[in-house]
């Protein structure tokens, strides 16, 4: 039951890390998303048989986290919560292929980069800029519909499961967790309680004049300092694919020692 | 403030189970008037509600909003004269702050931010939570809740404000501030609730439902002091009219002088 209620606010965490006041997070939302876009389609460059030429890629996530003051450990704890699916998929990679614990390590490495970054850009921006965003680089306006529901969603599901668990667990003090022959028309019940409180959301939304557009902000400029944060990033990631710097700096470091 | 009147005319509702919510309920709403809307618990008080504001659309019968008839065509402007508050706060609290949910009705209008924020600013002013503008909703108590969600409908500048069940799950000092803010406020008001104590003191006129149907339609003062007809609509005379249990005396004479 507490854990039900620890994962609602867990999800809310995310809204409360956006709405702090930093450095990275006044800066606009599109250069920001435009960042990250080029920071993942970086970082899923590189061929299954890399892992050195990921390594600086950390720096990103890690400067991000520094300087939007970020709790480490939540990000983590989201992390972990992807990588089992990450293990699934590439946990064969050893067995068919003789290079597969290199390529295995590359995959768990893509997937925590990139998920890092993509946390990272929910708490520092927020849902509802990262929609707006979405819409100015003229991405359909259902998709983003549909990306900002399903987020609002998810707590109104979990808060009608914790009622349901609550008033279950109280009539069934013996018992841990629901029966497996109650399973079925709990679902069924949640399934249904959740359509008719989204109902009544969409509803009170529409009373207020939705019409399927979201604005969920004022409309700020870009200026100049955005601009230099998506340019700097982007020229760190370009370079950091072409040439291997931790190899550079080895053969660095190789040669300062030699003289 | 409010310039339209509200007509209902025979209007006539079911669910699509069969169930008959609404049989032909007649009335009519004055510009400025208070009217309150009671009734027991599945008369139809809420799918009135939802009739008037749009949400669902009558079998037969129609809703008229000063000359214009609520019809899908003309539901963009009906709303905005109409603000509806939920019976559930949380059902209308979606934003992650209440300033952007108060702001949420003004900028599905396209409004200019910097009147957006002027309209946020008067709305939580009037409801009294100004200093809760940048709180997560989820985090609010329930009369702060419910005041943040008046004040998302405030925003919009409405006409007329209609209410289901104000005061219900609040502690008796954020009934009493409710009662209080809503009786300062000018616009044409509909008010649902088994608070009648509440109606009492907030409303002008009250139109009493049964099964479906207007069972009357009078002054407060008439219906609510109507013993007999409170209780054969599952009803009671409100608990300020009611005698005092220990000395017999009436507590409170809102109708003398």
């Amino acid at each position: 039951m507490s854990k039900i209620v620890d994962s609602m606010y867990n999800i809310r965490l995310l809204d409360d890390l956006a709405r702090k006041d930093t450095a990275i997070h006044r800066i606009h939302p599109v250069p920001k998303l435009l960042t990250t876009i080029v920071y993942l389609i970086v970082v899923v460059s590189f061929n299954r048989y890399e892992i050195s030429g990921l390594l600086p890629f950390v720096i990103y996530p890690m400067v991000l986290i520094l300087l939007a003051e970020l709790p480490v450990m939540p990000i983590l704890k989201r992390l972990l919560m992807v990588e089992p699916i990450i293990i699934g998929i590439g946990i064969l990679n050893p067995v068919f292929d003789p290079k597969g614990w290199i390529t295995f390590a590359s995959i768990m490495m893509k997937c925590g980069l990139t998920v890092t970054a993509c946390l990272i850009l929910v708490s520092t921006t927020g849902l509802d800029k990262i929609a707006q965003a979405l819409r100015t680089l003229k991405v359909p306006g259902i998709f983003v519909l549909q990306l900002l529901l399903t987020f609002r969603y998810i707590s109104v599901l979990i808060e009608e499961l914790a009622r349901m668990v609550r008033a279950y667990a109280l009539r069934a003090p013996q018992q841990k967790g629901v029966r497996l022959k109650d399973c079925g028309s709990f679902a069924g019940q949640l399934l249904l309680r959740t359509f008719d409180r989204a109902q009544r959301v969409y509803d009170s939304m529409k009373l207020r004049g939705f019409s399927g557009d979201y604005h969920s902000y004022g409309k700020s400029n870009v200026t100049g300092k955005d601009i230099i944060y998506l340019m700097a990033w982007s020229l760190f990631f370009i370079i950091a694919r072409i040439y291997d710097i931790p190899a550079f700096l080895g053969l660095l470091f190789e040669g300062m020692s030699n003289t | 403030m409010s310039h339209y009147k509200l007509k209902v005319r025979n209007l006539h509702f079911s669910y699509p189970d069969g169930h008959e919510a609404i049989k032909d309920i007649s009335f009519t709403i004055y510009p400025g008037e208070s009217v309150g809307i009671i009734g027991e618990n599945g008369s139809g008080k809420s799918t009135l509600l939802l009739l008037i504001t749009g949400v669902l659309f009558p079998d037969k019968g129609e809703v008229i909003v000063g000359d214009v008839s609520v019809t899908k065509k003309s539901l963009a402007m009906i709303r905005q004269r109409l603000g509806m508050v939920f019976q559930d706060s949380d059902d209308q609290l979606f934003m992650t702050t209440v300033f952007d949910d108060v702001a949420f009705g003004p900028r599905n209008y396209n409004l200019d931010e910097k009147e957006v924020k002027a309209r946020v600013d008067e709305a939580l002013d009037m409801v009294g939570i100004p200093h809760l503008k940048d709180r997560a909703p989820f985090k609010l108590s329930g009369g702060e809740k419910r005041a943040a969600a008046i004040a998302g409908v405030l925003s919009m500048k409405p006409d007329m404000l209609i209410m289901d069940e104000p005061t219900s799950g609040l502690d008796p000092k954020s009934r009493r501030r409710l009662i209080n803010t809503l009786k300062g406020f000018s616009h044409t008001k509909i008010i649902t609730s088994h608070d009648l104590d509440m109606v009492l003191e907030t409303c002008d006129r009250v139109i009493v439902i049964k099964d479906g149907e207007v069972a009357a339609n009078g002054t407060t003062q008439e219906i609510l002091t109507n013993q007999e007809l409170l209780e054969k609509c599952g009803l009671e005379v409100p608990l300020s009219l009611q005698k005092c249990p220990v000395c017999g005396m009436i507590k409170w004479r809102p109708f003398t002088n």
